[in-house]
């Protein structure tokens, strides 16, 4: 038998001075099942929660319904109240009579009644509420970070630093990314490298960090504080344990004329390799698809050389499996290469390069030792031009939004020109400047008013090529849309910041959602940019958009404290608010048919396959089940359900239905 | 082999080399080609500016007579004609509405069932696939293929090579023998649209295109649209004397090479009609 | 006579449409009183069964109100309670249903004035719909089972 407890708060006389409370109380009072009903000035204070908490116990009361302001300000405080006279605080109700009445109606009768029906409401629900308990789900105190680029070496380093466990995996031969790769960095022209190493360095030797390179995510299971991955660590082809890393195999290696990635195609590398100088782990892969042993079966010139006979062609893939509590996404961006740019010849004319190539022109590690010179004849170029918004900003190419790091590296680019190759001509295409960041405008104009960098607002139509010459047409439209034509040694492209190839494939291993370009999607974008919506995974770097080094790094410490914040508690509690499919006894199991419409439906991948099997093992029908660890509590399943298998805790469906025969019937 | 052809206005007046070249081709590779009876005018450049269900109602009864005579392909030898009568059919497909609004005008049954290809799909399609043993004065010459704006534009709709440096004629070139040059006035205008109006802007333009082939050391133009055709060609004195200079490169369409190539005289390809000389046979 | 009172129920989202009321209530906006809330965790929570169900128990209107489009806090719950509101709506009027008296609409955590706007334009259109007592006659006519699911 219920015995429901009534509170009816003045709250001061926001509620009272248009609603008679008095009457709310005592006509509420006379209804079925209402053992106790009360009002008083401030129920949120201190004798007002000692009025409920000495009720609850007075009146053995098995519900109440404290009918004051809204739910969304004071639920956790009324049912901290009600859990503290041992009361379960799910049978706890709030009546919004202050925001949803008092405050928004005139003071008659109308109001007064209004409030008797929001309390009466909320006195028939309470009536069926089920005593919950919270959802404990241990943690694992592991973190995986996916992507050793900047992001991702300095979430590690965070999650690391707070004493935690961290997995680094890395697809790569080396950790460092993109920002390896570049020469100096905005607004500060400093050395990308004097500042990356150092913390390259401190990943690979941190106690608290495994560091996987040449591996990746094969998949994952599990849910927040439990997941279970599978990584795969490619055969390398060397014993790493014996290898010291002298070099001795790169130099003697053969195979010679391998495109050099990290060159960005400007220069080459052996089969056997390390990436570039400064890489961890510094030691050499053998790259299979290259190497004359896999590609003829004979050679194995590493092997004879090696003095330590670390070499070991047979080596297998290895899939190791781990679990882990958290991880951290921070797979990065490519640039947008290839033919993409008919119009640009980028791929036909040598020096039409695009901005990764130019930082490795500019590099003092680069193939060129820093010198900018053009590939096609290594010739000095006097005239330059730099194309901002190579195919950002251009939704006739399918890229609508702005790259974001394109107007700070083409300052940077053709400030690092002018600073090399005095008496040259630097030229900049753009659409607009967008320079906002720290410092950043004013490097920009440096770059115009000190370097005298020929800034024109206009965008490029065509290149081509006329006797050895790059011709640029584009326009000038702060002279009036007037044509220009620039005759150029080189032409430098910042092409659109691009989705990394992959990103899509390991979004769907990683269940969490991605946009139309295939970057990350954040959880909510502005409240939780580092969240994705699968809890327990976060985002950093430039997966999720492109982003310059200080966002990224912003990003990753973020994510780190949010996984440190997680790992904080030896075991997760969560509002039982949850989905749950219903059980009955063999031969049914339960209403369930197994459509598993839910599950196309569930956000959150929450919905889950359960099979009902007989004592040999034969499955006798398999019906959703919901992953409590993963449920969010939206209860778009619920209403989506054919057979009304599902329900949710605290909005059943008897709970809403009894709240509208409630509200619409007379008492 | 039959199939259905729309000259429009240029293939029976200005552009009659062309339309020479089309049937003299089409006749050496025994393919039957069917004009669209009762053909009315395209509507290009004129009625789209000017009324958007005029423009699309001309090129509607075209292909609606078309398909009421049974022809499932219609070959357009003009860019200009082709580019109307495929946005036609783009627009009418997107929007039935507006089909049905355009077929109460030119009170037919227009379906949209007919293909429309242009002279470098034809060849691509009847001609390329049969060339064994045909060719029997290879087309040994320094080429520069220009495409011109309507052949490749708009891309979204045509759906036909690439809107930046196409390639299609190149490789028809190639396969009779010819060396394509690179040639990235391509797709520069020649000021179409004003060959009456300005001709100083068409002088301008199109001398740009002229020059630079001629830089490259072409021997002839490559061109697959009449209007591009007048444009370089007839107003080549105006160009000249634009230039100040005297560019003697001819101009030929796609199909007068080809022809050449398989062993037809230039008069059955209409090189007599070019007002630039062809020195080329 | 007394003027008609409409008896309007509205199915509201958490955390924009129950949000969003509260913040008429705290800035103090008034709207007519025959509006109550009843609170859903999201839109794509609502059972549109529920709406015949009130119908049949004697509202003559009804509101549902959510997350604007990408603005859901569960990401995608708006969408299916839209996707299935189109559906529903051809449904319902196929059977003879006053689609007149629903009102389906947006309203965020930051439109106080807007909830306000929203429940009057309703109770109003409703006022001069007069009570809805047809569905009311026809589900008497049939035997209405006491709660959806025990």
């Amino acid at each position: 038998m219920a015995r429901i407890g009534v509170f009816v708060c003045h709250c001061g006389e926001n509620i009272s001075a248009t609603v008679d409370c008095g009457k709310v109380a005592e006509t509420v009072g006379k209804l079925k099942h209402v053992a106790f009903s009360t009002d008083y000035k401030y129920m949120c204070s201190d004798p007002g929660q000692t009025l409920i908490k000495d009720a609850i116990k007075e009146h053995k009361l098995t519900g109440i319904v404290v009918s004051a302001c809204s739910p969304r300000m004071h639920e956790p405080t009324f049912r901290k109240a009600a859990a503290e006279a041992g009361l379960n605080p799910f049978l706890c109700e709030m009546a919004n009579l202050r925001e949803h009445c008092s405050w928004v109606h005139e003071k008659n009768e109308m109001t007064t009644d209004k409030a008797i029906d929001l309390v009466r409401i909320l006195i028939e629900k309470v009536k069926i509420n089920s005593a919950l308990q919270p959802i404990r789900v241990p943690v694992t105190k592991t973190a995986l970070v996916v992507g050793g680029g900047i992001a991702g070496i300095q979430s590690a380093l965070d999650i690391a630093n707070t004493g935690h466990k961290v997995i680094l995996v890395e697809r790569s031969p080396s950790i460092g990314g993109h920002m390896s790769q570049l020469s100096e960095t905005f607004p500060t022209l400093d050395c990308s490298q004097c500042i990356l190493t150092p913390r390259m360095v401190e990943v690979a030797q941190h106690p608290n960090i495994t560091l996987y390179t040449y591996a990746e995510v094969e998949s994952l299971d599990g849910f927040i504080g439990n997941f279970t991955v599978k990584i795969r660590k490619k055969a390398k082809s060397i014993y790493e344990k014996d290898c010291t890393g002298c070099g001795l195999c790169t130099t003697k290696c053969p195979q010679k004329k391998i495109p050099n990635e990290f060159e960005e195609g400007l220069g080459f590398r052996p089969a056997i390799y390390v990436p570039f100088p400064q890489a961890v782990p510094n030691k050499p892969v053998i790259d299979r698809e290259h190497c004359t042993y896999y590609l003829k079966g004979k050679c194995k010139v590493c092997e004879i050389v090696c003095p330590t006979k670390a070499i070991r062609f047979d080596q297998p893939d290895e899939v190791i499996e781990v679990k882990i509590g958290a991880i951290v996404i921070a797979t990065g961006f490519d640039i947008k290469r290839s033919n993409f740019f008919p119009e640009y010849g980028f791929g036909k004319y040598k020096d039409v390069i695009d901005g990764l190539q130019f930082e490795r022109l500019a590099s003092a590690s680069g193939p060129t030792s820093g010198a900018i010179l053009r590939p096609s004849d290594g010739q000095v170029p006097k005239n330059i031009v730099f194309v901002a918004c190579a195919g950002s900003r251009d939704p006739a190419k399918g890229i609508a939004y702005c790259s974001k790091i394109c107007c700070m590296y083409t300052a940077k680019h053709a400030m690092l020109y002018k600073h090399k190759v005095h008496e040259g001509k630097a030229h900049v295409f753009y659409m607009d400047i967008r320079s906002a960041g720290k410092n950043y405008d004013e490097f920009v104009r440096r770059a115009i008013e000190e370097d005298y960098v020929n800034y024109i607002r206009g965008r490029v139509s065509t290149i081509y090529e006329r006797d050895g010459k790059l011709i640029v047409k584009g326009v000038d439209t702060l002279l009036g849309a007037q044509p220009v034509e620039i005759v150029a040694d080189m032409v430098v492209l910042a092409t659109a910041g691009v989705a990394n190839p992959g990103a899509e494939e390991l979004a769907q291993k990683l269940h969490v959602s991605y946009d139309s370009h295939k970057f990350f999607a954040e959880a909510h974008p502005k409240l939780k940019p580092v969240e994705t919506n699968t809890a327990g995974i976060f985002l950093a770097g430039a997966c999720q958009n492109p982003k310059d080094i200080p966002d990224s790094v912003s990003q990753a410490s973020g994510a780190a404290v949010k996984v440190a914040a997680l790992f904080s508690q030896s075991e997760l509690t969560r509002e039982p608010l949850v989905a749950y499919v219903n059980r009955t006894s063999p031969p049914m199991y339960s209403t369930c048919v197994g459509c598993f419409l839910c599950q196309s439906v569930c956000p959150y991948q929450a919905i889950e396959h359960e099979d009902f099997k007989t004592r040999d093992g034969k499955i006798i029908k398999t019906v959703a089940k919901i992953n409590e660890g993963l449920c969010q509590g939206c209860g778009t399943c619920v209403a989506l359900c054919r057979s009304k298998s599902i329900d949710l805790h605290g909005y059943s469906n008897n709970q809403v239905y009894t709240e509208v025969v409630a509200l619409l019937n007379d008492y | 082999m039959k199939i259905g052809v729309y000259p429009g206005c240029s293939l029976t007046g200005s552009a009659r080399d062309y339309n020479e070249s089309v049937f003299a081709l089409a006749k050496a590779f025994d393919i039957e080609l069917v004009q669209v009876p009762d053909w009315n005018c395209c509507g290009a450049t004129a009625a789209h500016n000017l009324n958007r269900e005029l423009s699309l109602s001309l090129p509607a009864r075209i292909l609606a007579t078309a398909e009421k005579n049974g022809l499932d392909e219609i070959l357009v030898p003009c860019a200009a004609c082709y580019s109307r009568l495929i946005v036609t059919q783009h627009e009418l497909k997107k929007n039935p509405e507006l089909k049905n609004r355009i077929n109460e005008i030119i009170g037919m049954d227009y379906r949209g069932t007919t293909k429309l290809i242009n002279v470098i799909e034809w060849i691509d399609a009847s001609i390329i696939p049969n060339l064994e043993g045909k060719i029997t004065k290879p087309f040994d010459y320094k080429v520069a293929c220009y495409y011109g704006c309507l052949m490749v534009r708009p891309n979204k709709v045509l759906n036909y090579d690439r809107a930046e440096d196409p390639q299609t004629m190149d490789i028809v070139m190639e396969k009779i023998g010819a060396h394509a040059l690179y040639f990235p006035f391509k797709t520069e205008c020649c000021g179409a649209g004003l060959s009456v109006s300005r001709t100083d802007t068409v002088s301008k333009l199109s001398g740009k295109i002229i020059e630079d082939a001629v830089h490259r050391g072409a021997d002839t133009l490559i061109v697959a649209c009449p209007m591009c055709h007048s444009n370089l060609d007839m107003r080549r004195p105006d160009i000249n004397k634009y230039w100040k200079s005297d560019f003697k490169l001819p101009v030929m369409y796609v199909t007068q090479a080809i022809g050449l190539a398989i062993g037809l005289t230039p008069k059955e390809v209409g090189l007599q009609r070019h007002f630039v000389k062809v020195n080329i046979s | 006579m007394a003027e008609f009172e409409p008896k309007v129920v509205a199915f509201v989202c958490n955390w924009c449409t129950y949000a969003g009321a509260d913040l008429t209530g705290t800035s103090r906006i008034k709207y007519a009183s025959n509006v109550k809330i009843i609170r859903f965790p999201c839109t794509g929570r609502i059972d549109f069964m529920l709406l015949l169900k009130s119908f049949a128990n004697g509202a003559d209107g009804i509101i549902v109100s959510g997350c604007h489009p990408n603005d859901c806090h569960y990401t995608s719950g708006n969408f299916h309670a839209k996707r299935r509101w189109i559906m529903f709506k051809e449904l319902m009027d196929f059977m003879g249903i006053d689609m007149n008296r629903i009102t389906f609409s947006w309203v965020s955590a930051a439109e106080g004035a807007r909830w306000a706007e929203v429940v009057n334009s309703t109770v109003d259109r409703i006022r001069k719909l007069g009570p809805y007592v047809s569905y009311k006659q026809m589900v008497n006519t049939t035997v209405e089972e006491e709660v959806i699911n025990e």
